[in-house]
């Protein structure tokens, strides 16, 4: 019988990795759903694909390419209009963060 | 004890392509910031990235140029990681399948250096972190191609390390892959080294340094850091796994974050875009536009009968070379093509500060240039005056100059017999102690008939005579 135990996904982890500050009521909830979802992996885990070829894609498509050509860029106040803080200038602006 | 440092390279190098990885916004350096971008490059919601064709021709090129296999199927992925310059908050990468491995750079001393992976990516924008109290941000840079370039660990010197960044980029520069200007952050360089005792299998605890703006830096901080490593494990210390930045003002490199907690980067697949295949028809295609490699360029020059010197001005870039041989097949001569292009023109182009492309001269000119020199017209620095002067007024031809110049070298046996003849009845002194036996005499009687003539007499001519006179008295 195979092992349908997800492996442990500890939602403090994962927020931080996605830089989300959780309350623990939040991570609570959180780890019910991952243990859900991870079991649903497990399942699908368990399948025997000895002999199957690994997909790395979903659709029956592969080289699609662009040609080389330079399109138009979009206007500047209208890249930055959604920015908060750019302030009509010429750059984002965020929180000063150190060089690295 | 003695300690053996090894050290690996990472270097990445924007692909000279006209626009972005996977959008149309142009790959240029230096415009206003935050003009060349649009939704896909800012990672608006909902855009989709297209893969530019050229950008996996210049991949596939430069693996070519660096002896490596490519492989047959490859995928971009997701690689996670927060920063301001990565506006989707994932970059676009390659993970467990690059499109390239293997390979690699035999350096002078004959060490080769594999390399581990050649893999696409899309560069992040630029951080501007020294205006007041915001940091600053431009993705003009963002989603510009990148190749990331990573070596086996068999760079044991900081000699060894320099020289390899020095062939990679002739490599991929010879092969147009890209200008590999670190100045304008077309190539960038990370390094990691660690030490461990000779003699010992395994490796050292290693430290990454960044910051590495020129490959002499990157010279100088491999010493520091060889260095400071083996005094501490001399001291009974250890190295901490962490990544530091060099100073080079201060000559030093420091910490600059621990790297005790692994980075989860979370790659997956790129959902947005498909997989590839590469056939061996396209390469076999891209094979063919592969130019020469400046080691080829250098047996070639050296069959041609050009001295190092000579070679090394002709190979520093593809633009000398060709200008060289565009030289020699307008003036049909190699030895004098290079002896001007390595000359005159090298010197032009040192006073213009400009690449030989950008040449206010063109190569049939100084064939035009050469043949007055090679027909007896005009003395040596009379076809260099003749050059400058087709310089300031490329309009006019060498032939019209050298006559408006005054310049055109007398060969007329007689009239130079007549010169000779004066100056030899002016001179018995020194004509008697030549023939005693004084060779040396004739070299004052030589400087002499050239002035008397303007200096426009054809030397050779001139010796002749003056040999042939001092002889039959």
């Amino acid at each position: 019988m195979t092992d349908l135990t997800p492996p442990a996904m500890d939602p403090a982890v994962v927020a931080r990795l996605a830089r989300l500050d959780l309350t623990d009521d939040e991570k609570a909830r959180l780890r019910r759903e991952f243990d859900g979802l991870l079991r649903y992996f497990a399942q699908i885990q368990s399948v025997d694909t000895t002999g199957v070829e690994p997909m790395v894609y979903p659709v029956p498509l592969q080289n699609v390419l662009r040609d080389d050509l330079v399109r138009p860029s979009t206007p500047r106040e209208e890249i930055l209009r959604n920015a908060p803080g750019a302030g009509g200038g010429e750059f984002f602006r965020v929180p000063k963060v150190l060089e690295s | 004890m003695e300690f053996r440092p090894t050290i690996g390279l990472e270097t990445h190098v924007q692909l000279a392509t006209a626009t972005k990885l996977f959008c149309g916004c142009a790959n240029r350096f230096g415009d206003a910031p935050n003009t060349l971008v649009c939704p896909v490059c800012t990672g608006q919601p909902g855009v989709l990235p297209v893969l530019n064709r050229q950008a996996l021709e210049l991949g596939i090129r430069a693996a070519l140029a660096l002896d490596a296999e490519l492989a047959p199927f490859t995928k971009f992925d997701r690689k996670h990681y927060f920063y301001p310059d990565l506006p989707k908050g994932f970059q676009i990468s390659q993970f467990d399948l690059p499109f390239a491995h293997g390979g690699g750079i035999r350096l002078d001393d004959g060490t080769f250096v594999r390399l581990r992976r050649i893999h696409l990516e899309e560069d992040a924008g630029k951080g501007i972190h020294d205006r007041g109290d915001s940091t600053l941000v431009d993705l003009n840079r963002a989603g510009v191609p990148l190749l990331e370039i990573v070596t086996e660990p068999d760079v044991h010197s900081s000699e060894q390390a320099y020289d390899y960044l020095t062939k990679l980029k002739e490599r991929l520069r010879f092969a147009g892959i890209s200008e590999c200007d670190m100045e304008k952050g077309s190539l960038r360089c990370d390094v990691n080294v660690s030490i461990h005792p000779v003699g010992q299998d395994g490796f050292g605890t290693r430290c990454e340094i960044k910051n590495l703006n020129s490959f002499a830096m990157v010279r100088r901080a491999l010493e520091y850091e060889i260095a400071r490593q083996t005094q501490l494990l001399e001291s009974g210390g250890r190295v901490v796994q962490e990544t530091r930045t060099w100073r080079d003002a201060e000559g030093r490199t420091e910490t600059m974050r621990s790297k005790e907690e692994a980075q989860d980067y979370r790659y997956f697949p790129e959902p947005d875009l498909p997989p590839l295949t590469i056939d061996a028809q396209l390469i076999a295609a891209i094979r063919t536009q592969l130019p020469e490699s400046a080691d080829t360029r250098r047996a070639r020059y050296q069959a041609m009968g050009l001295n190092s010197e000579e070679l090394q001005t002709l190979t520093l870039d593809r633009a000398s070379g060709d200008w060289f041989e565009s030289l020699a097949k307008a003036c049909g001569e190699a030895k004098a093509a290079a002896v001007w292009t390595c000359g005159e023109v090298n010197r032009l182009r040192n006073e213009r500060n400009c690449s030989f492309s950008d040449l206010p001269i063109t190569p049939a000119q100084v064939a035009s240039v050469i043949a007055l020199a090679k027909s007896g017209r005009a003395s040596v620095s009379a076809a260099r005056q003749v050059f400058n002067a087709l310089v300031a007024s490329p309009s006019k031809t060498a032939d019209s100059l050298l006559n408006e110049l005054g310049l055109e070298q007398v060969s007329d046996t007689g009239a130079i017999e007549a010169a000779v003849a004066e100056v030899l009845a002016a001179n018995e002194k020194a004509v008697a102690e030549y023939r005693a036996g004084k060779e040396k005499a004739a070299g004052s009687l030589m400087g002499q008939v050239m002035k008397k003539m303007g200096g426009r007499a054809n030397p050779a001519i001139v010796q002749e005579a003056l040999k042939r006179l001092l002889a039959g008295g």
